[in-house]
């Protein structure tokens, strides 16, 4: 069936993206830069045709909560926020890892820390990519740098996250949540039938009884588990890895950025080379993993890299340690919700690595 | 000559008068002498076998002492976090409509750090039953102050016992969610002697049929005893329990159906 073209914005077309990807359920509040995705779906009513469940929750924590309690149903089940909102799910999510149940959240990244602004910023970095709750976890995440991704991502969520039973998280920013581009949308997709083996959903006399659960007071039993989601974090690291290049064939310096900031960065590339500076771009598409080995082989063919991040610089430890010293790597970004423009990239680029 | 009778022919059918439920495993319990989860859980398994209904439920257990529930029961079951049973019930019963989805929550994760999912759950009457276990006290983390824990009551973190000006008065949670028009069925009840265990087991037989109504959550109270937190015998504690929880939290119906 062909693609529908459809002029919307990011959040949008990850609510829309969410009802024709067969998705079974949603639980959100309100937050802004955001908020457009519960709104969209309210307004769908998807209940009514796919069968999908909209819940708007008496905070974060619950709908956070609620998706962990679907998640365990083996349904394919979603949540979005925006960052003050995403660091109340953070208890919510290190259960939803420790218990290894798939789902998808959407953070539609504001400035911070604290309330900060309502603006776009990518200084949830460290949060997605690292853990975020407590204890030894990682999430899946992806990095959307369009409309047309911020739709695509919905469904590549779900598979990887039943793929692996993890949960994965699309790290949007409010600068892609809020614009509007066209966006080609898939067909729909039935909601699935099939029932996980591990799901709870009542027990048959056929089988044992399943449970769900993040606890093992038993410090060997705990330990065998957590070298077992290690096992998988390493398999992941092996064969998820994506990102795209935008002429790094014969970059002398390497920009590294995602999101919003890669498209700033594409503008960069085309300025710098105008000024027979030969700058590339490597765009991770996922976060989690992180494209280290592809970045440690090109750290061996350029002069230097520049991390790029609306942040004071959280990728570039990442950038640093896939480099490991081999060539200069510096970080440049602006704060509070200002996007970087792409002539503050070049000035950036030229005062770092070529003088004046 | 006294003749002594052999365990084995003790065992024979027509000596069998009282035995396992179906639905309880073999594992035992971790629970103190004298506590009333064992007795509590008892009765729900008495209850999901003889309502056919285990291979219907699905469970939602607690952080606190009965955080093992999954344990003993022999249905299905999500562990959640502390206070945070009624959102995952909710999802659970939305996506899942037909099945029987209930929570088994103690004082701390109910009426404390649960207490907005319990009030918003039972607000918008999800059709899901909640049994709560109000013992006055944190029992898994050692006895410590609960929301429920009676004025001037002894605890770890209320040595000289809860001071109502400093430490807040016990919170009467299940007053509160008979007054939502969402709950459909509220009642307080306690395991403690056996005419009691008979009015508890029908309380919950009646919530897990009103259930099948799909008209609003049920609550099921259980004021029930913690000789180790209580620093008592379990014979003293449930003595204490009549003469100064009932008092402050009066068994019986809080709201029953408008037939």
């Amino acid at each position: 069936m062909e693609k529908e073209l459809r002029l919307m914005k990011g959040n949008e077309a990850v609510a829309e993206a969410a009802i024709r990807a067969g998705v079974d359920g949603y639980f959100g509040y309100p937050i802004t830069p955001q908020t457009e995705i519960i709104e969209y779906l309210m307004e769908a009513n998807p209940a009514e045709t796919t069968g999908m469940i909209v819940l708007q929750a008496e905070s974060e924590v619950a709908a956070i909560n609620m998706v962990y309690g679907g998640a365990a149903c083996g349904k394919r089940v979603m949540t979005s926020s925006s960052s003050p909102g995403i660091s109340l799910k953070q208890e919510g999510i290190s259960y939803i890892a420790g218990a290894e149940l798939p789902c998808l959240i959407v953070n539609v990244v504001r400035g911070g820390p604290g309330l900060g602004t309502i603006q776009p910023a990518q200084s949830d970095y460290f949060q997605s990519t690292k853990g975020g709750g407590h204890g030894d976890y990682h999430l899946i995440v992806l990095a959307p740098a369009s409309v047309q991704e911020m739709a695509d991502f919905v469904d590549l969520s779900f598979e990887l996250a039943f793929k692996y039973r993890n949960p994965v998280l699309m790290l949007s920013d409010g600068a892609i949540g809020q614009m509007m581009e066209k966006v080609y949308l898939s067909p729909h997709k039935e909601r699935s039938k099939t029932v996980p083996e591990w799901a709870t959903t009542g027990k048959p006399p056929t089988r044992q009884r399943n449970i769900i659960t993040s606890l093992d007071l038993d410090p060997n039993r705990q330990e065998v588990f957590n070298n077992k989601l290690l096992a998988k974090y390493d398999e992941i690291r092996e064969k998820e890895v994506r990102y795209e290049e935008f002429q790094c064939e014969d970059a002398e310096y390497l920009l590294v950025a995602y999101g919003t900031s890669a498209r700033v960065c594409q503008k960069t590339v085309q300025i710098a080379r105008e000024q027979g500076i030969k700058a590339g771009l490597l765009r991770p598409i996922t976060l989690f993993p992180f494209p280290t080995k592809r970045i440690k082989e090109l750290a061996g063919k350029v002069k230097g890299m520049l991390s790029v991040e609306m942040s004071a610089g959280q990728m570039v430890e990442d950038v640093l340690l896939a480099v490991n010293g081999k060539v200069p790597v510096y970080h440049f970004g602006r704060m509070g919700g200002i996007v970087t423009t792409p002539e503050e990239v070049v000035e950036s680029l030229k005062s770092k690595f070529i003088g004046g | 000559m006294v003749q002594v009778t052999g365990i084995k022919e003790i065992i024979k059918p027509e000596n069998l008068v009282y035995k396992k439920t179906d639905v309880m495993t073999r594992n035992i319990l971790s629970y103190c002498p004298g506590c009333g989860h064992g007795t509590a859980h008892r009765i729900l398994a008495e209850v999901i076998d003889e309502e056919g209904l285990q291979s219907e439920a699905i469970g939602v257990s607690p952080v606190g002492c009965s955080v093992f529930l999954y344990y003993y029961l022999d249905i299905d079951w999500q562990e959640a976090a502390h206070g945070r049973a009624p959102a995952v019930a909710t999802a659970i019963k939305r996506l899942l409509p037909d099945k029987f989805v209930f929570t088994y929550q103690g004082d701390g994760d109910l009426a404390a750090i649960g207490t907005a999912e319990t009030i918003h759950a039972c607000n918008r009457g999800e059709n899901i039953l909640i049994i709560f276990i109000n013992n006055g006290i944190y029992g898994m983390t050692g006895g410590q102050m609960a929301p429920t824990t009676l004025p001037g009551m002894k605890s770890s973190t209320s040595p000289y016992g809860r001071d109502v000006k400093t430490m807040g008065n016990p919170l009467k949670i299940t007053d509160i969610v008979a007054s939502l028009p969402g709950s459909y069925y509220v009642t307080r009840q306690s395991v403690h002697t056996a005419s009691n265990v008979k009015k508890t087991k029908k309380a919950i037989r009646k919530a897990v049929q009103y259930q099948k109504l799909n008209k609003g959550t049920c609550l099921v109270e259980i004021v029930s005893n913690c000789p180790s937190g209580w620093k008592m015998t379990p014979v003293q504690s449930n003595k204490w329990m009549e003469e100064n929880m009932f008092p402050y939290y009066p068994l019986g119906d809080l709201k029953t159906p408008v037939e």
